[in-house]
């Protein structure tokens, strides 16, 4: 039943088989298999909608490159689109007077007592913050003292429970403690509530009014089918929230909640559950679950595929280019976006074997993303002529393009010395012959690359 | 005879309100598609997505939209009729798991092992059932397995409370295997009708875990072979297609007898169910509708099936 995404692209596209640019009939005939693929990770209707007629501009008309299938152009798109509409994590927001509120809410279950707990540890060991837990659930059997006995093992202190006050008394009870003891935060654990039920939604409204919370975190089981978009989109509209905690994403759920939450609100994922222990809070990354989404056992290797073809691609450019001795400073620009744009791809790309390496010999030769910016910078404030031609710079000729990029005559050294590397390696490589060159693609041109892997 | 027939209508009056509202919007749906229209192929394409749209999953979702497809396609149906048909076409998945939890009379204690993912309501079922069983003049032993989670065995006293059933409890952190074992042997001793074992909340990729709940399943095998007598997952019903791998994990690795879906109150539909029916015909004893001691219902195929189709009567 459940046929993974690559092969019904595959299907798909073995009856098109087309070169160039992708026609309208094959996104549809693409996009209606990612629509499937897309419902069987639980990624609520209206959101899968919205979310193919976002793919399917991008998609009509995109050229597929050459030797990579229009299936795994499409998936690349997808892909790329997914993890742009997940958006990125963001760190919570501490910004306001001390103590600052943070609520929790969602439906029963979910995992706000424990991920209560786990934000006041994080708070407190990284941020080194003075964190009050308290709770206000009043319903559930032993709620209380479970937020009490959580709060003991991360050694954060709970408010004391008054038998029989109501949550927003408590709610008032829990700020007046906390200014009072100069906390930094102060976390307010509520009872789960379906978003259906107009008494308890009604109950916590009126405690986000009274302490008018910096944060609102809704908690969300990440096994949470299609109802994910109704409960968003009703806790957001009804309490408004700032955003979303994915929780049990230990488990091994495809995750659409995320998406149809994150789209029908418009809030931020802030953090991922991974597991019941108090340590087991992670910053959310949208390739983590973009790729669960999509079912990335099958869509990484193909797009390693694609990864490696495109690099393969270059190279080969490159190596006539080579061949014909003509390295110059515009060949030298080319390579560093490509490697930027490398360097800037985490998840699916990042982990393939052969863009790792490239990746660690950036991190050795210390190439961060910002340097190779300002190198292209450089660059681009030559003149052509000097671009084709680098032994015209002389000192006042490196003084100006210093001026003109907003960087340092060092720097320009720098990046000449570094060509003039590139350049000598590629005389070796020359000799190593173009097949040389294919075989250990561009990561063999960058410093310290070397050949002998 | 009277006070418990009038009570199973107040119990279907409430069951019906709770699946009422998770069905409003599918029926809604429908009303809206067909309001005086043709059953062509645009609508019943928008009839497939708004039971998709109830988790019934895409694959089940096409089927019954193509069953709908030969019984009515381009004639004039009014949405009650639509809705007739759908669950018409539904409720034959779900007939097969509407099987009751049965014990032996005579056995002292069944055993009931009670498990299913984190925080899906397994200790509040346990309640609920405890006080069924109370209320049948049972005599009910809970035990508090679940020695992990903070405050768990607080939570399973209280229930206890409620519904008048001791409950045996171990410290904290302490193997659930011994604790299963001293409380089936202090029962079987006692001569208890039915012994409830709560255990913490587990994701079924979890391989140590899911050798814990085998491991309790062999010690209490030590003082009866036949035990555990019942297996019941507890099932969230706002979860989605990730509920298939999660029944087939839990049968392979400690065999399922029954599920109990919880959380029908809700908006979400509880689809899933026919999927699971259809593939592995676990009995389905009862449903929750309530976080409350009596929000425990027989579950009924035809008003499920009724009740996803949106039809109130
Ligand atoms: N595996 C896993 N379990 C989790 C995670 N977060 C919470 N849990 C478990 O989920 C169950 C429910 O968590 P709680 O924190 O009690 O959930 P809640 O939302 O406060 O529940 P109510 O107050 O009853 O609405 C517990 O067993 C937790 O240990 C997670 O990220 N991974
Ligand atoms: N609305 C509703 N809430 C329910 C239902 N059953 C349980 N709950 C609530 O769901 C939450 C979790 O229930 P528990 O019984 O603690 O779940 P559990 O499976 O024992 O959780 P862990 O032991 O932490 O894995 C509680 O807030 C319950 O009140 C139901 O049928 N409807
Ligand atoms: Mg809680
Ligand atoms: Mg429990």
């Amino acid at each position: 039943m459940f046929e993974n995404l690559s092969q019904r692209l595959g299907d798909t596209f073995d009856r098109l088989k087309k070169r160039g640019a992708l026609s309208e009939e094959d996104v549809v005939a693409a996009l209606r298999e990612i629509r499937i693929a897309l419902l069987e990770a639980d990624v609520a209707l209206p959101v899968v909608k919205q979310f193919i007629d976002g793919v399917r501009p991008k998609a009509v008309g995109q050229d597929v490159l050459r030797s990579i299938t229009p299936a795994q152009m499409v998936v690349k798109i997808v892909h790329d689109h997914l993890v742009e509409t997940l958006g990125a994590g963001e760190p919570l927001n501490l910004n306001a007077v001390p103590p600052v509120p943070i609520l929790m809410l969602g439906l029963q279950g979910s995992g706000k007592t424990t991920t209560a707990a786990k934000l006041a540890r994080l708070l407190k060991e990284r941020e080194r913050k003075k964190v009050l837990l308290a709770s206000l659930d009043v319903h559930r059997p032993a709620a209380q003292e479970q937020l009490a006995v959580l709060a003991q093992q991360i050694n954060v202190p709970a408010l004391p429970v008054v038998a029989g006050e109501q949550p927003v008394a408590i709610a008032k009870r829990a700020v007046d403690v906390a200014r009072r003891e100069a906390y930094d935060a102060v976390i307010l654990d509520t009872a789960g509530r379906l978003h259906i039920d107009d008494a308890l939604m009604f109950e916590v409204a009126a405690v986000s009014q009274e302490v008018k919370p910096a944060e609102s975190l809704l908690v969300s089981d990440a096994m949470t089918g299609q109802d994910a978009v109704n409960l968003a989109k009703s806790f957001s509209e009804r309490v408004g929230i700032t955003g979303i905690v994915l929780t049990r994403v230990d488990g091994d759920a495809r995750g659409g909640a995320a998406l149809s939450m994150r789209s029908v609100t418009g809030r931020p994922i802030k953090y991922l559950g991974t597991g019941e222990k108090l340590d087991a809070l992670e910053a959310f990354r949208p390739e983590r679950i973009a790729n669960r989404i999509l079912d990335m056992g099958d869509v990484v290797s193909l797009v390693e595929k694609a990864a490696e073809t495109i690099e393969q691609e270059d190279a080969e450019k490159l190596a006539k280019k080579l061949a014909k001795g003509q390295f110059d400073l515009d060949d030298l620009a080319a390579q560093l976006r490509q490697l930027r744009k490398m360097g800037g791809m985490g998840g699916v790309i990042g982990m393939l074997p052969g863009v790792q390496k490239i990746k660690r010999q950036i991190n050795d030769a210390n190439l961060d993303e910002g340097l190779i910016k300002r190198q292209e910078a450089i660059i681009g404030s030559m003149t052509r002529k000097e671009r084709r031609d680098p032994r015209l710079l002389n000192a006042s000729r490196r003084r100006r393009i210093a001026a003109g990029s907003g960087t340092t005559v060092p720097e320009i050294n720098r990046l000449l010395k570094q060509y003039q590397d590139m350049a000598t390696m590629m005389k070796k490589m020359n000799k190593l012959g173009q097949k040389g060159l294919m075989r250990h693609g561009l990561g063999a041109l960058l410093p310290g690359g070397g050949f002998g892997r | 005879m009277t006070d418990t027939a009038e009570k199973q209508r107040s119990w279907f009056g409430r069951l019906k309100a709770g699946l009422a509202r998770s069905s409003a919007k599918l029926g809604d749906g429908i009303a809206g598609i067909l309001t005086k229209r043709r059953l062509d192929d645009e609508a019943l394409d928008q009839l497939e997505e708004v039971l998709i749209a109830a988790d019934l999953g895409w694959g089940l979702a096409k089927e019954a939209t193509q069953r709908l497809r030969h019984a009515k396609f381009n004639q004039e149906v009014s949405p009650e009729e639509v809705r007739r048909t759908l669950a018409q076409i539904i409720e034959p998945f779900l007939e097969p798991v509407e099987r009751p939890l049965v014990l032996d009379p005579l056995r002292k204690p069944n055993v009931v092992l009670v498990v299913g993912a984190n925080g899906s309501g397994k200790t509040t079922t346990i309640g609920k059932l405890a006080k069924l069983f109370r209320e049948q003049g049972k005599s009910v032993v809970l035990v508090a397995g679940d020695t992990f989670r903070a405050a768990a065995v607080e939570q399973l006293k209280v229930w206890g409370e409620r519904a008048g059933a001791p409950v045996i409890t171990g410290p904290s952190g302490s193997d659930p295997a011994g604790l299963a074992f001293t409380a089936l042997e202090q029962a079987q001793r006692e001569g208890s009708d039915i012994l409830l074992i709560d255990t913490a909340g587990r994701l079924h990729n979890k391989a140590d875990l899911m050798a814990e709940l085998q491991k309790i399943q062999r010690v209490l095998k030590k003082l009866d072979p036949t035990a555990p007598h019942a297996v019941l997952l507890v099932l969230d019903a706002t979860i989605g297609q990730t509920a298939l791998q999660q029944i087939q994990t839990f049968r392979d690795l400690i065999g399922i007898t029954g599920i109990i879906m919880t959380k029908l109150d809700g908006s979400a539909r509880g689809g899933v169910m026919v999927a699971l029916a259809e593939l592995y015909t676990i009995p389905v004893p009862y449903i929750g509708i309530g976080e409350r001691v009596d929000d425990l219902r027989p579950f009924e195929a035809a008003a499920f099936a009724r009740g996803l189709t949106g039809i109130d009567s």
